[in-house]
């Protein structure tokens, strides 16, 4: 690690008044500590936000929940307001890292944690995302867990995120606080693709602090939701394509349905052109190999050989009409708690 | 509110007992319970929050103490595998890691007593599967899974044998099995 200065803070004025080039928040710092002793990132200072108190989970007069950004993964993942109203959101929490990771890492960290990207990690080759304008190493390289969709000629890292594929879908807002104000960021216009500044990650401006989630109601889903992730190995690894999937079913007919990617973009792939595909019909295997077909328009496969991730556009698109059969059937959770 | 010099004072309570150590700022909670306290229990396997060797326990929750810095913990209580066991008497946990053998080289197994003591105070494994799922963050290069987790279950979910659910569906199917559990009672 590069040195730094270290300031913990009490309150959230005194957090933004710190804010800007150089500053780095810290919460859980399971991602931001492991970049720092790797020197991909070299903050000169570090502001503690773990004593702001935004850590509280509480319903909203919409009849939605708010998640303050220093909720941690697993008290969000196992809350029973989030269990109750939003299994996709559990469930998508659950299958991402490790118990102890999960126990460390806030709601705001996971959005703002960086690609898993090898070449991004590797200080001794061109990243266009670490260093601008160095390239990309990862074009015509090992690109198994890089994009198909939304890659640009100067980076094709994927957002490594299950939790916010399931934020993606249930439509959340992401607060933030600034010396400005307040503003309201719809999920949508979070995080961005790469085009030609893969350094920008999401719309978050420098002096600018996540303060809480906001998930709006969705009840109307509950009950046929599924997070469905598809990696190397069963437990501990980032996903190779994964699918979140909700549908609200009207008698044997999808009134509304949402349906988000994860690990194949620089954000989370959402398409309302092809849920809107969905509506009116009958939760069928056509009808789903439709959507499946328009959310995965325009990908493009990156590598060749061993580091082809051209199975990513087929895998993709069996997994989503396997996440949309398996929600028409019912809500799938990955714990024996839930089981009926 | 004015920015800490490079070495800090950090004051906190492990096993018990209290302890005050000037560092670097940059000292990881690893670190400091290894290099200042001595506690050498806690193990260093990747420093890179992927084998689980380093779980600690602040406040009773499991964490990965290579991830994190020892100056955010200022005033925490800490539990590192040198403070399970109550003098003589072994906690549950360790007693049934040597019941079922649950090691080979031993290098993993603080951070397994570790994560399977948080995993206990968590209260959410149900099933053997779930064990297996919720000690995922703690790799065995041995390949000791089997009987870890069955000492683990032991201890969270009562007396066994237990056997994994998806590997007996497996099984029952005629299908892949490669972690059939063995029972006490079944020859190796």
């Amino acid at each position: 690690m590069t040195p730094f200065t270290f300031v913990p803070v009490s309150d959230v004025p005194g957090a933004l008044r710190l804010a800007g080039e150089g500053t780095s928040f810290i919460a859980g710092g399971t991602n931001l500590i492991d970049l720092m002793k790797a020197t991909v990132l070299r903050p000169t200072r570090l502001v503690d936000i773990n004593r702001l108190g935004l850590d509280a989970i509480r319903p909203t007069a919409e009849g939605g929940l708010r998640l303050g950004a220093l909720a941690r993964n697993a008290a969000t993942a196992w809350h029973p307001l989030v269990r109750e109203h939003y299994p996709l959101l559990a469930t998508a929490i659950l299958s991402g890292a490790t118990a102890q990771i999960r126990n460390m890492a806030s709601s705001a960290g996971n959005l703002l944690q960086r690609t898993r990207c090898c070449y991004f990690y590797d200080t001794a080759t061109p990243c266009n995302k670490r260093e601008p304008g160095s390239g990309c190493s990862a074009i015509g390289g090992l690109a198994r867990q890089h994009a198909i969709l939304g890659a640009s000629a100067h980076c094709i890292a994927t957002h490594p995120s299950d939790m916010c594929v399931a934020l993606a879908a249930l439509e959340a807002t992401v607060q933030v606080a600034s010396p400005r104000g307040e503003r309201t960021i719809v999920f949508a216009d979070f995080h961005r693709l790469p085009g030609d500044r893969p350094d920008l990650d999401t719309t978050l401006a420098h002096d600018e602090l996540i303060v809480a989630l906001t998930l709006p109601p969705a009840d109307e889903f509950r009950a046929h939701s599924v997070y469905l992730k598809l990696r190397e190995r069963l437990s501990y690894a980032f996903a190779l394509v994964s699918v979140a999937a909700a549908l609200d079913l009207d008698d044997g007919t999808i009134r509304a349905a949402r349906l988000a990617l994860g690990s194949v973009a620089h954000k989370p792939w959402r398409d309302p052109e092809a849920e809107a595909l969905l509506v009116g019909q009958p939760p069928t295997e056509a009808s789903f190999a439709r959507a499946a077909d328009a959310l995965l328009q325009g990908a493009v496969p990156q590598g060749e050989g061993e580091g082809s991730n051209a199975f990513k556009i087929p895998l993709a698109g069996r997994a989503i009409v396997r996440a949309l059969a398996l929600a028409s059937a019912g809500t799938v959770t990955n714990h024996a708690e839930d089981a009926p | 509110m004015g920015s800490s010099p490079p070495t800090v004072r950090i004051a906190v309570v492990v096993n018990g007992k209290p302890a005050t150590v000037v560092a670097d700022v940059r000292r990881t909670l690893l670190d400091l319970l290894r290099e200042d306290l001595l506690l050498t229990g806690t193990k260093k396997g990747c420093d890179h929050g992927q084998c689980g060797a380093c779980t600690v326990l602040i406040g009773g929750v499991r964490v990965l103490s290579c991830l994190t810095l020892a100056v955010m913990h200022d005033g925490a209580e800490v539990t590192t595998v040198e403070g399970l066991a109550q003098g003589d008497q072994l906690h549950p946990l360790q007693q049934a890691f040597m019941e079922h053998d649950a090691f080979q080289c031993g290098y993993c197994t603080p951070g397994q007593l570790c994560s399977a003591v948080g995993l206990a105070n968590e209260g959410h494994a149900k099933s053997m599967d779930d064990v297996r799922e919720l000690m995922s963050g703690n790799l065995c290069r041995c390949g000791a899974y089997a009987q870890i987790a069955q000492a683990v279950a032991q201890v969270v979910l009562g007396p066994g044998p237990h056997a994994s659910e998806v590997a007996r569906r497996a099984w029952i199917a005629g299908t892949t099995v490669n972690a059939r559990m063995r029972t006490p009672e079944e020859p190796a």
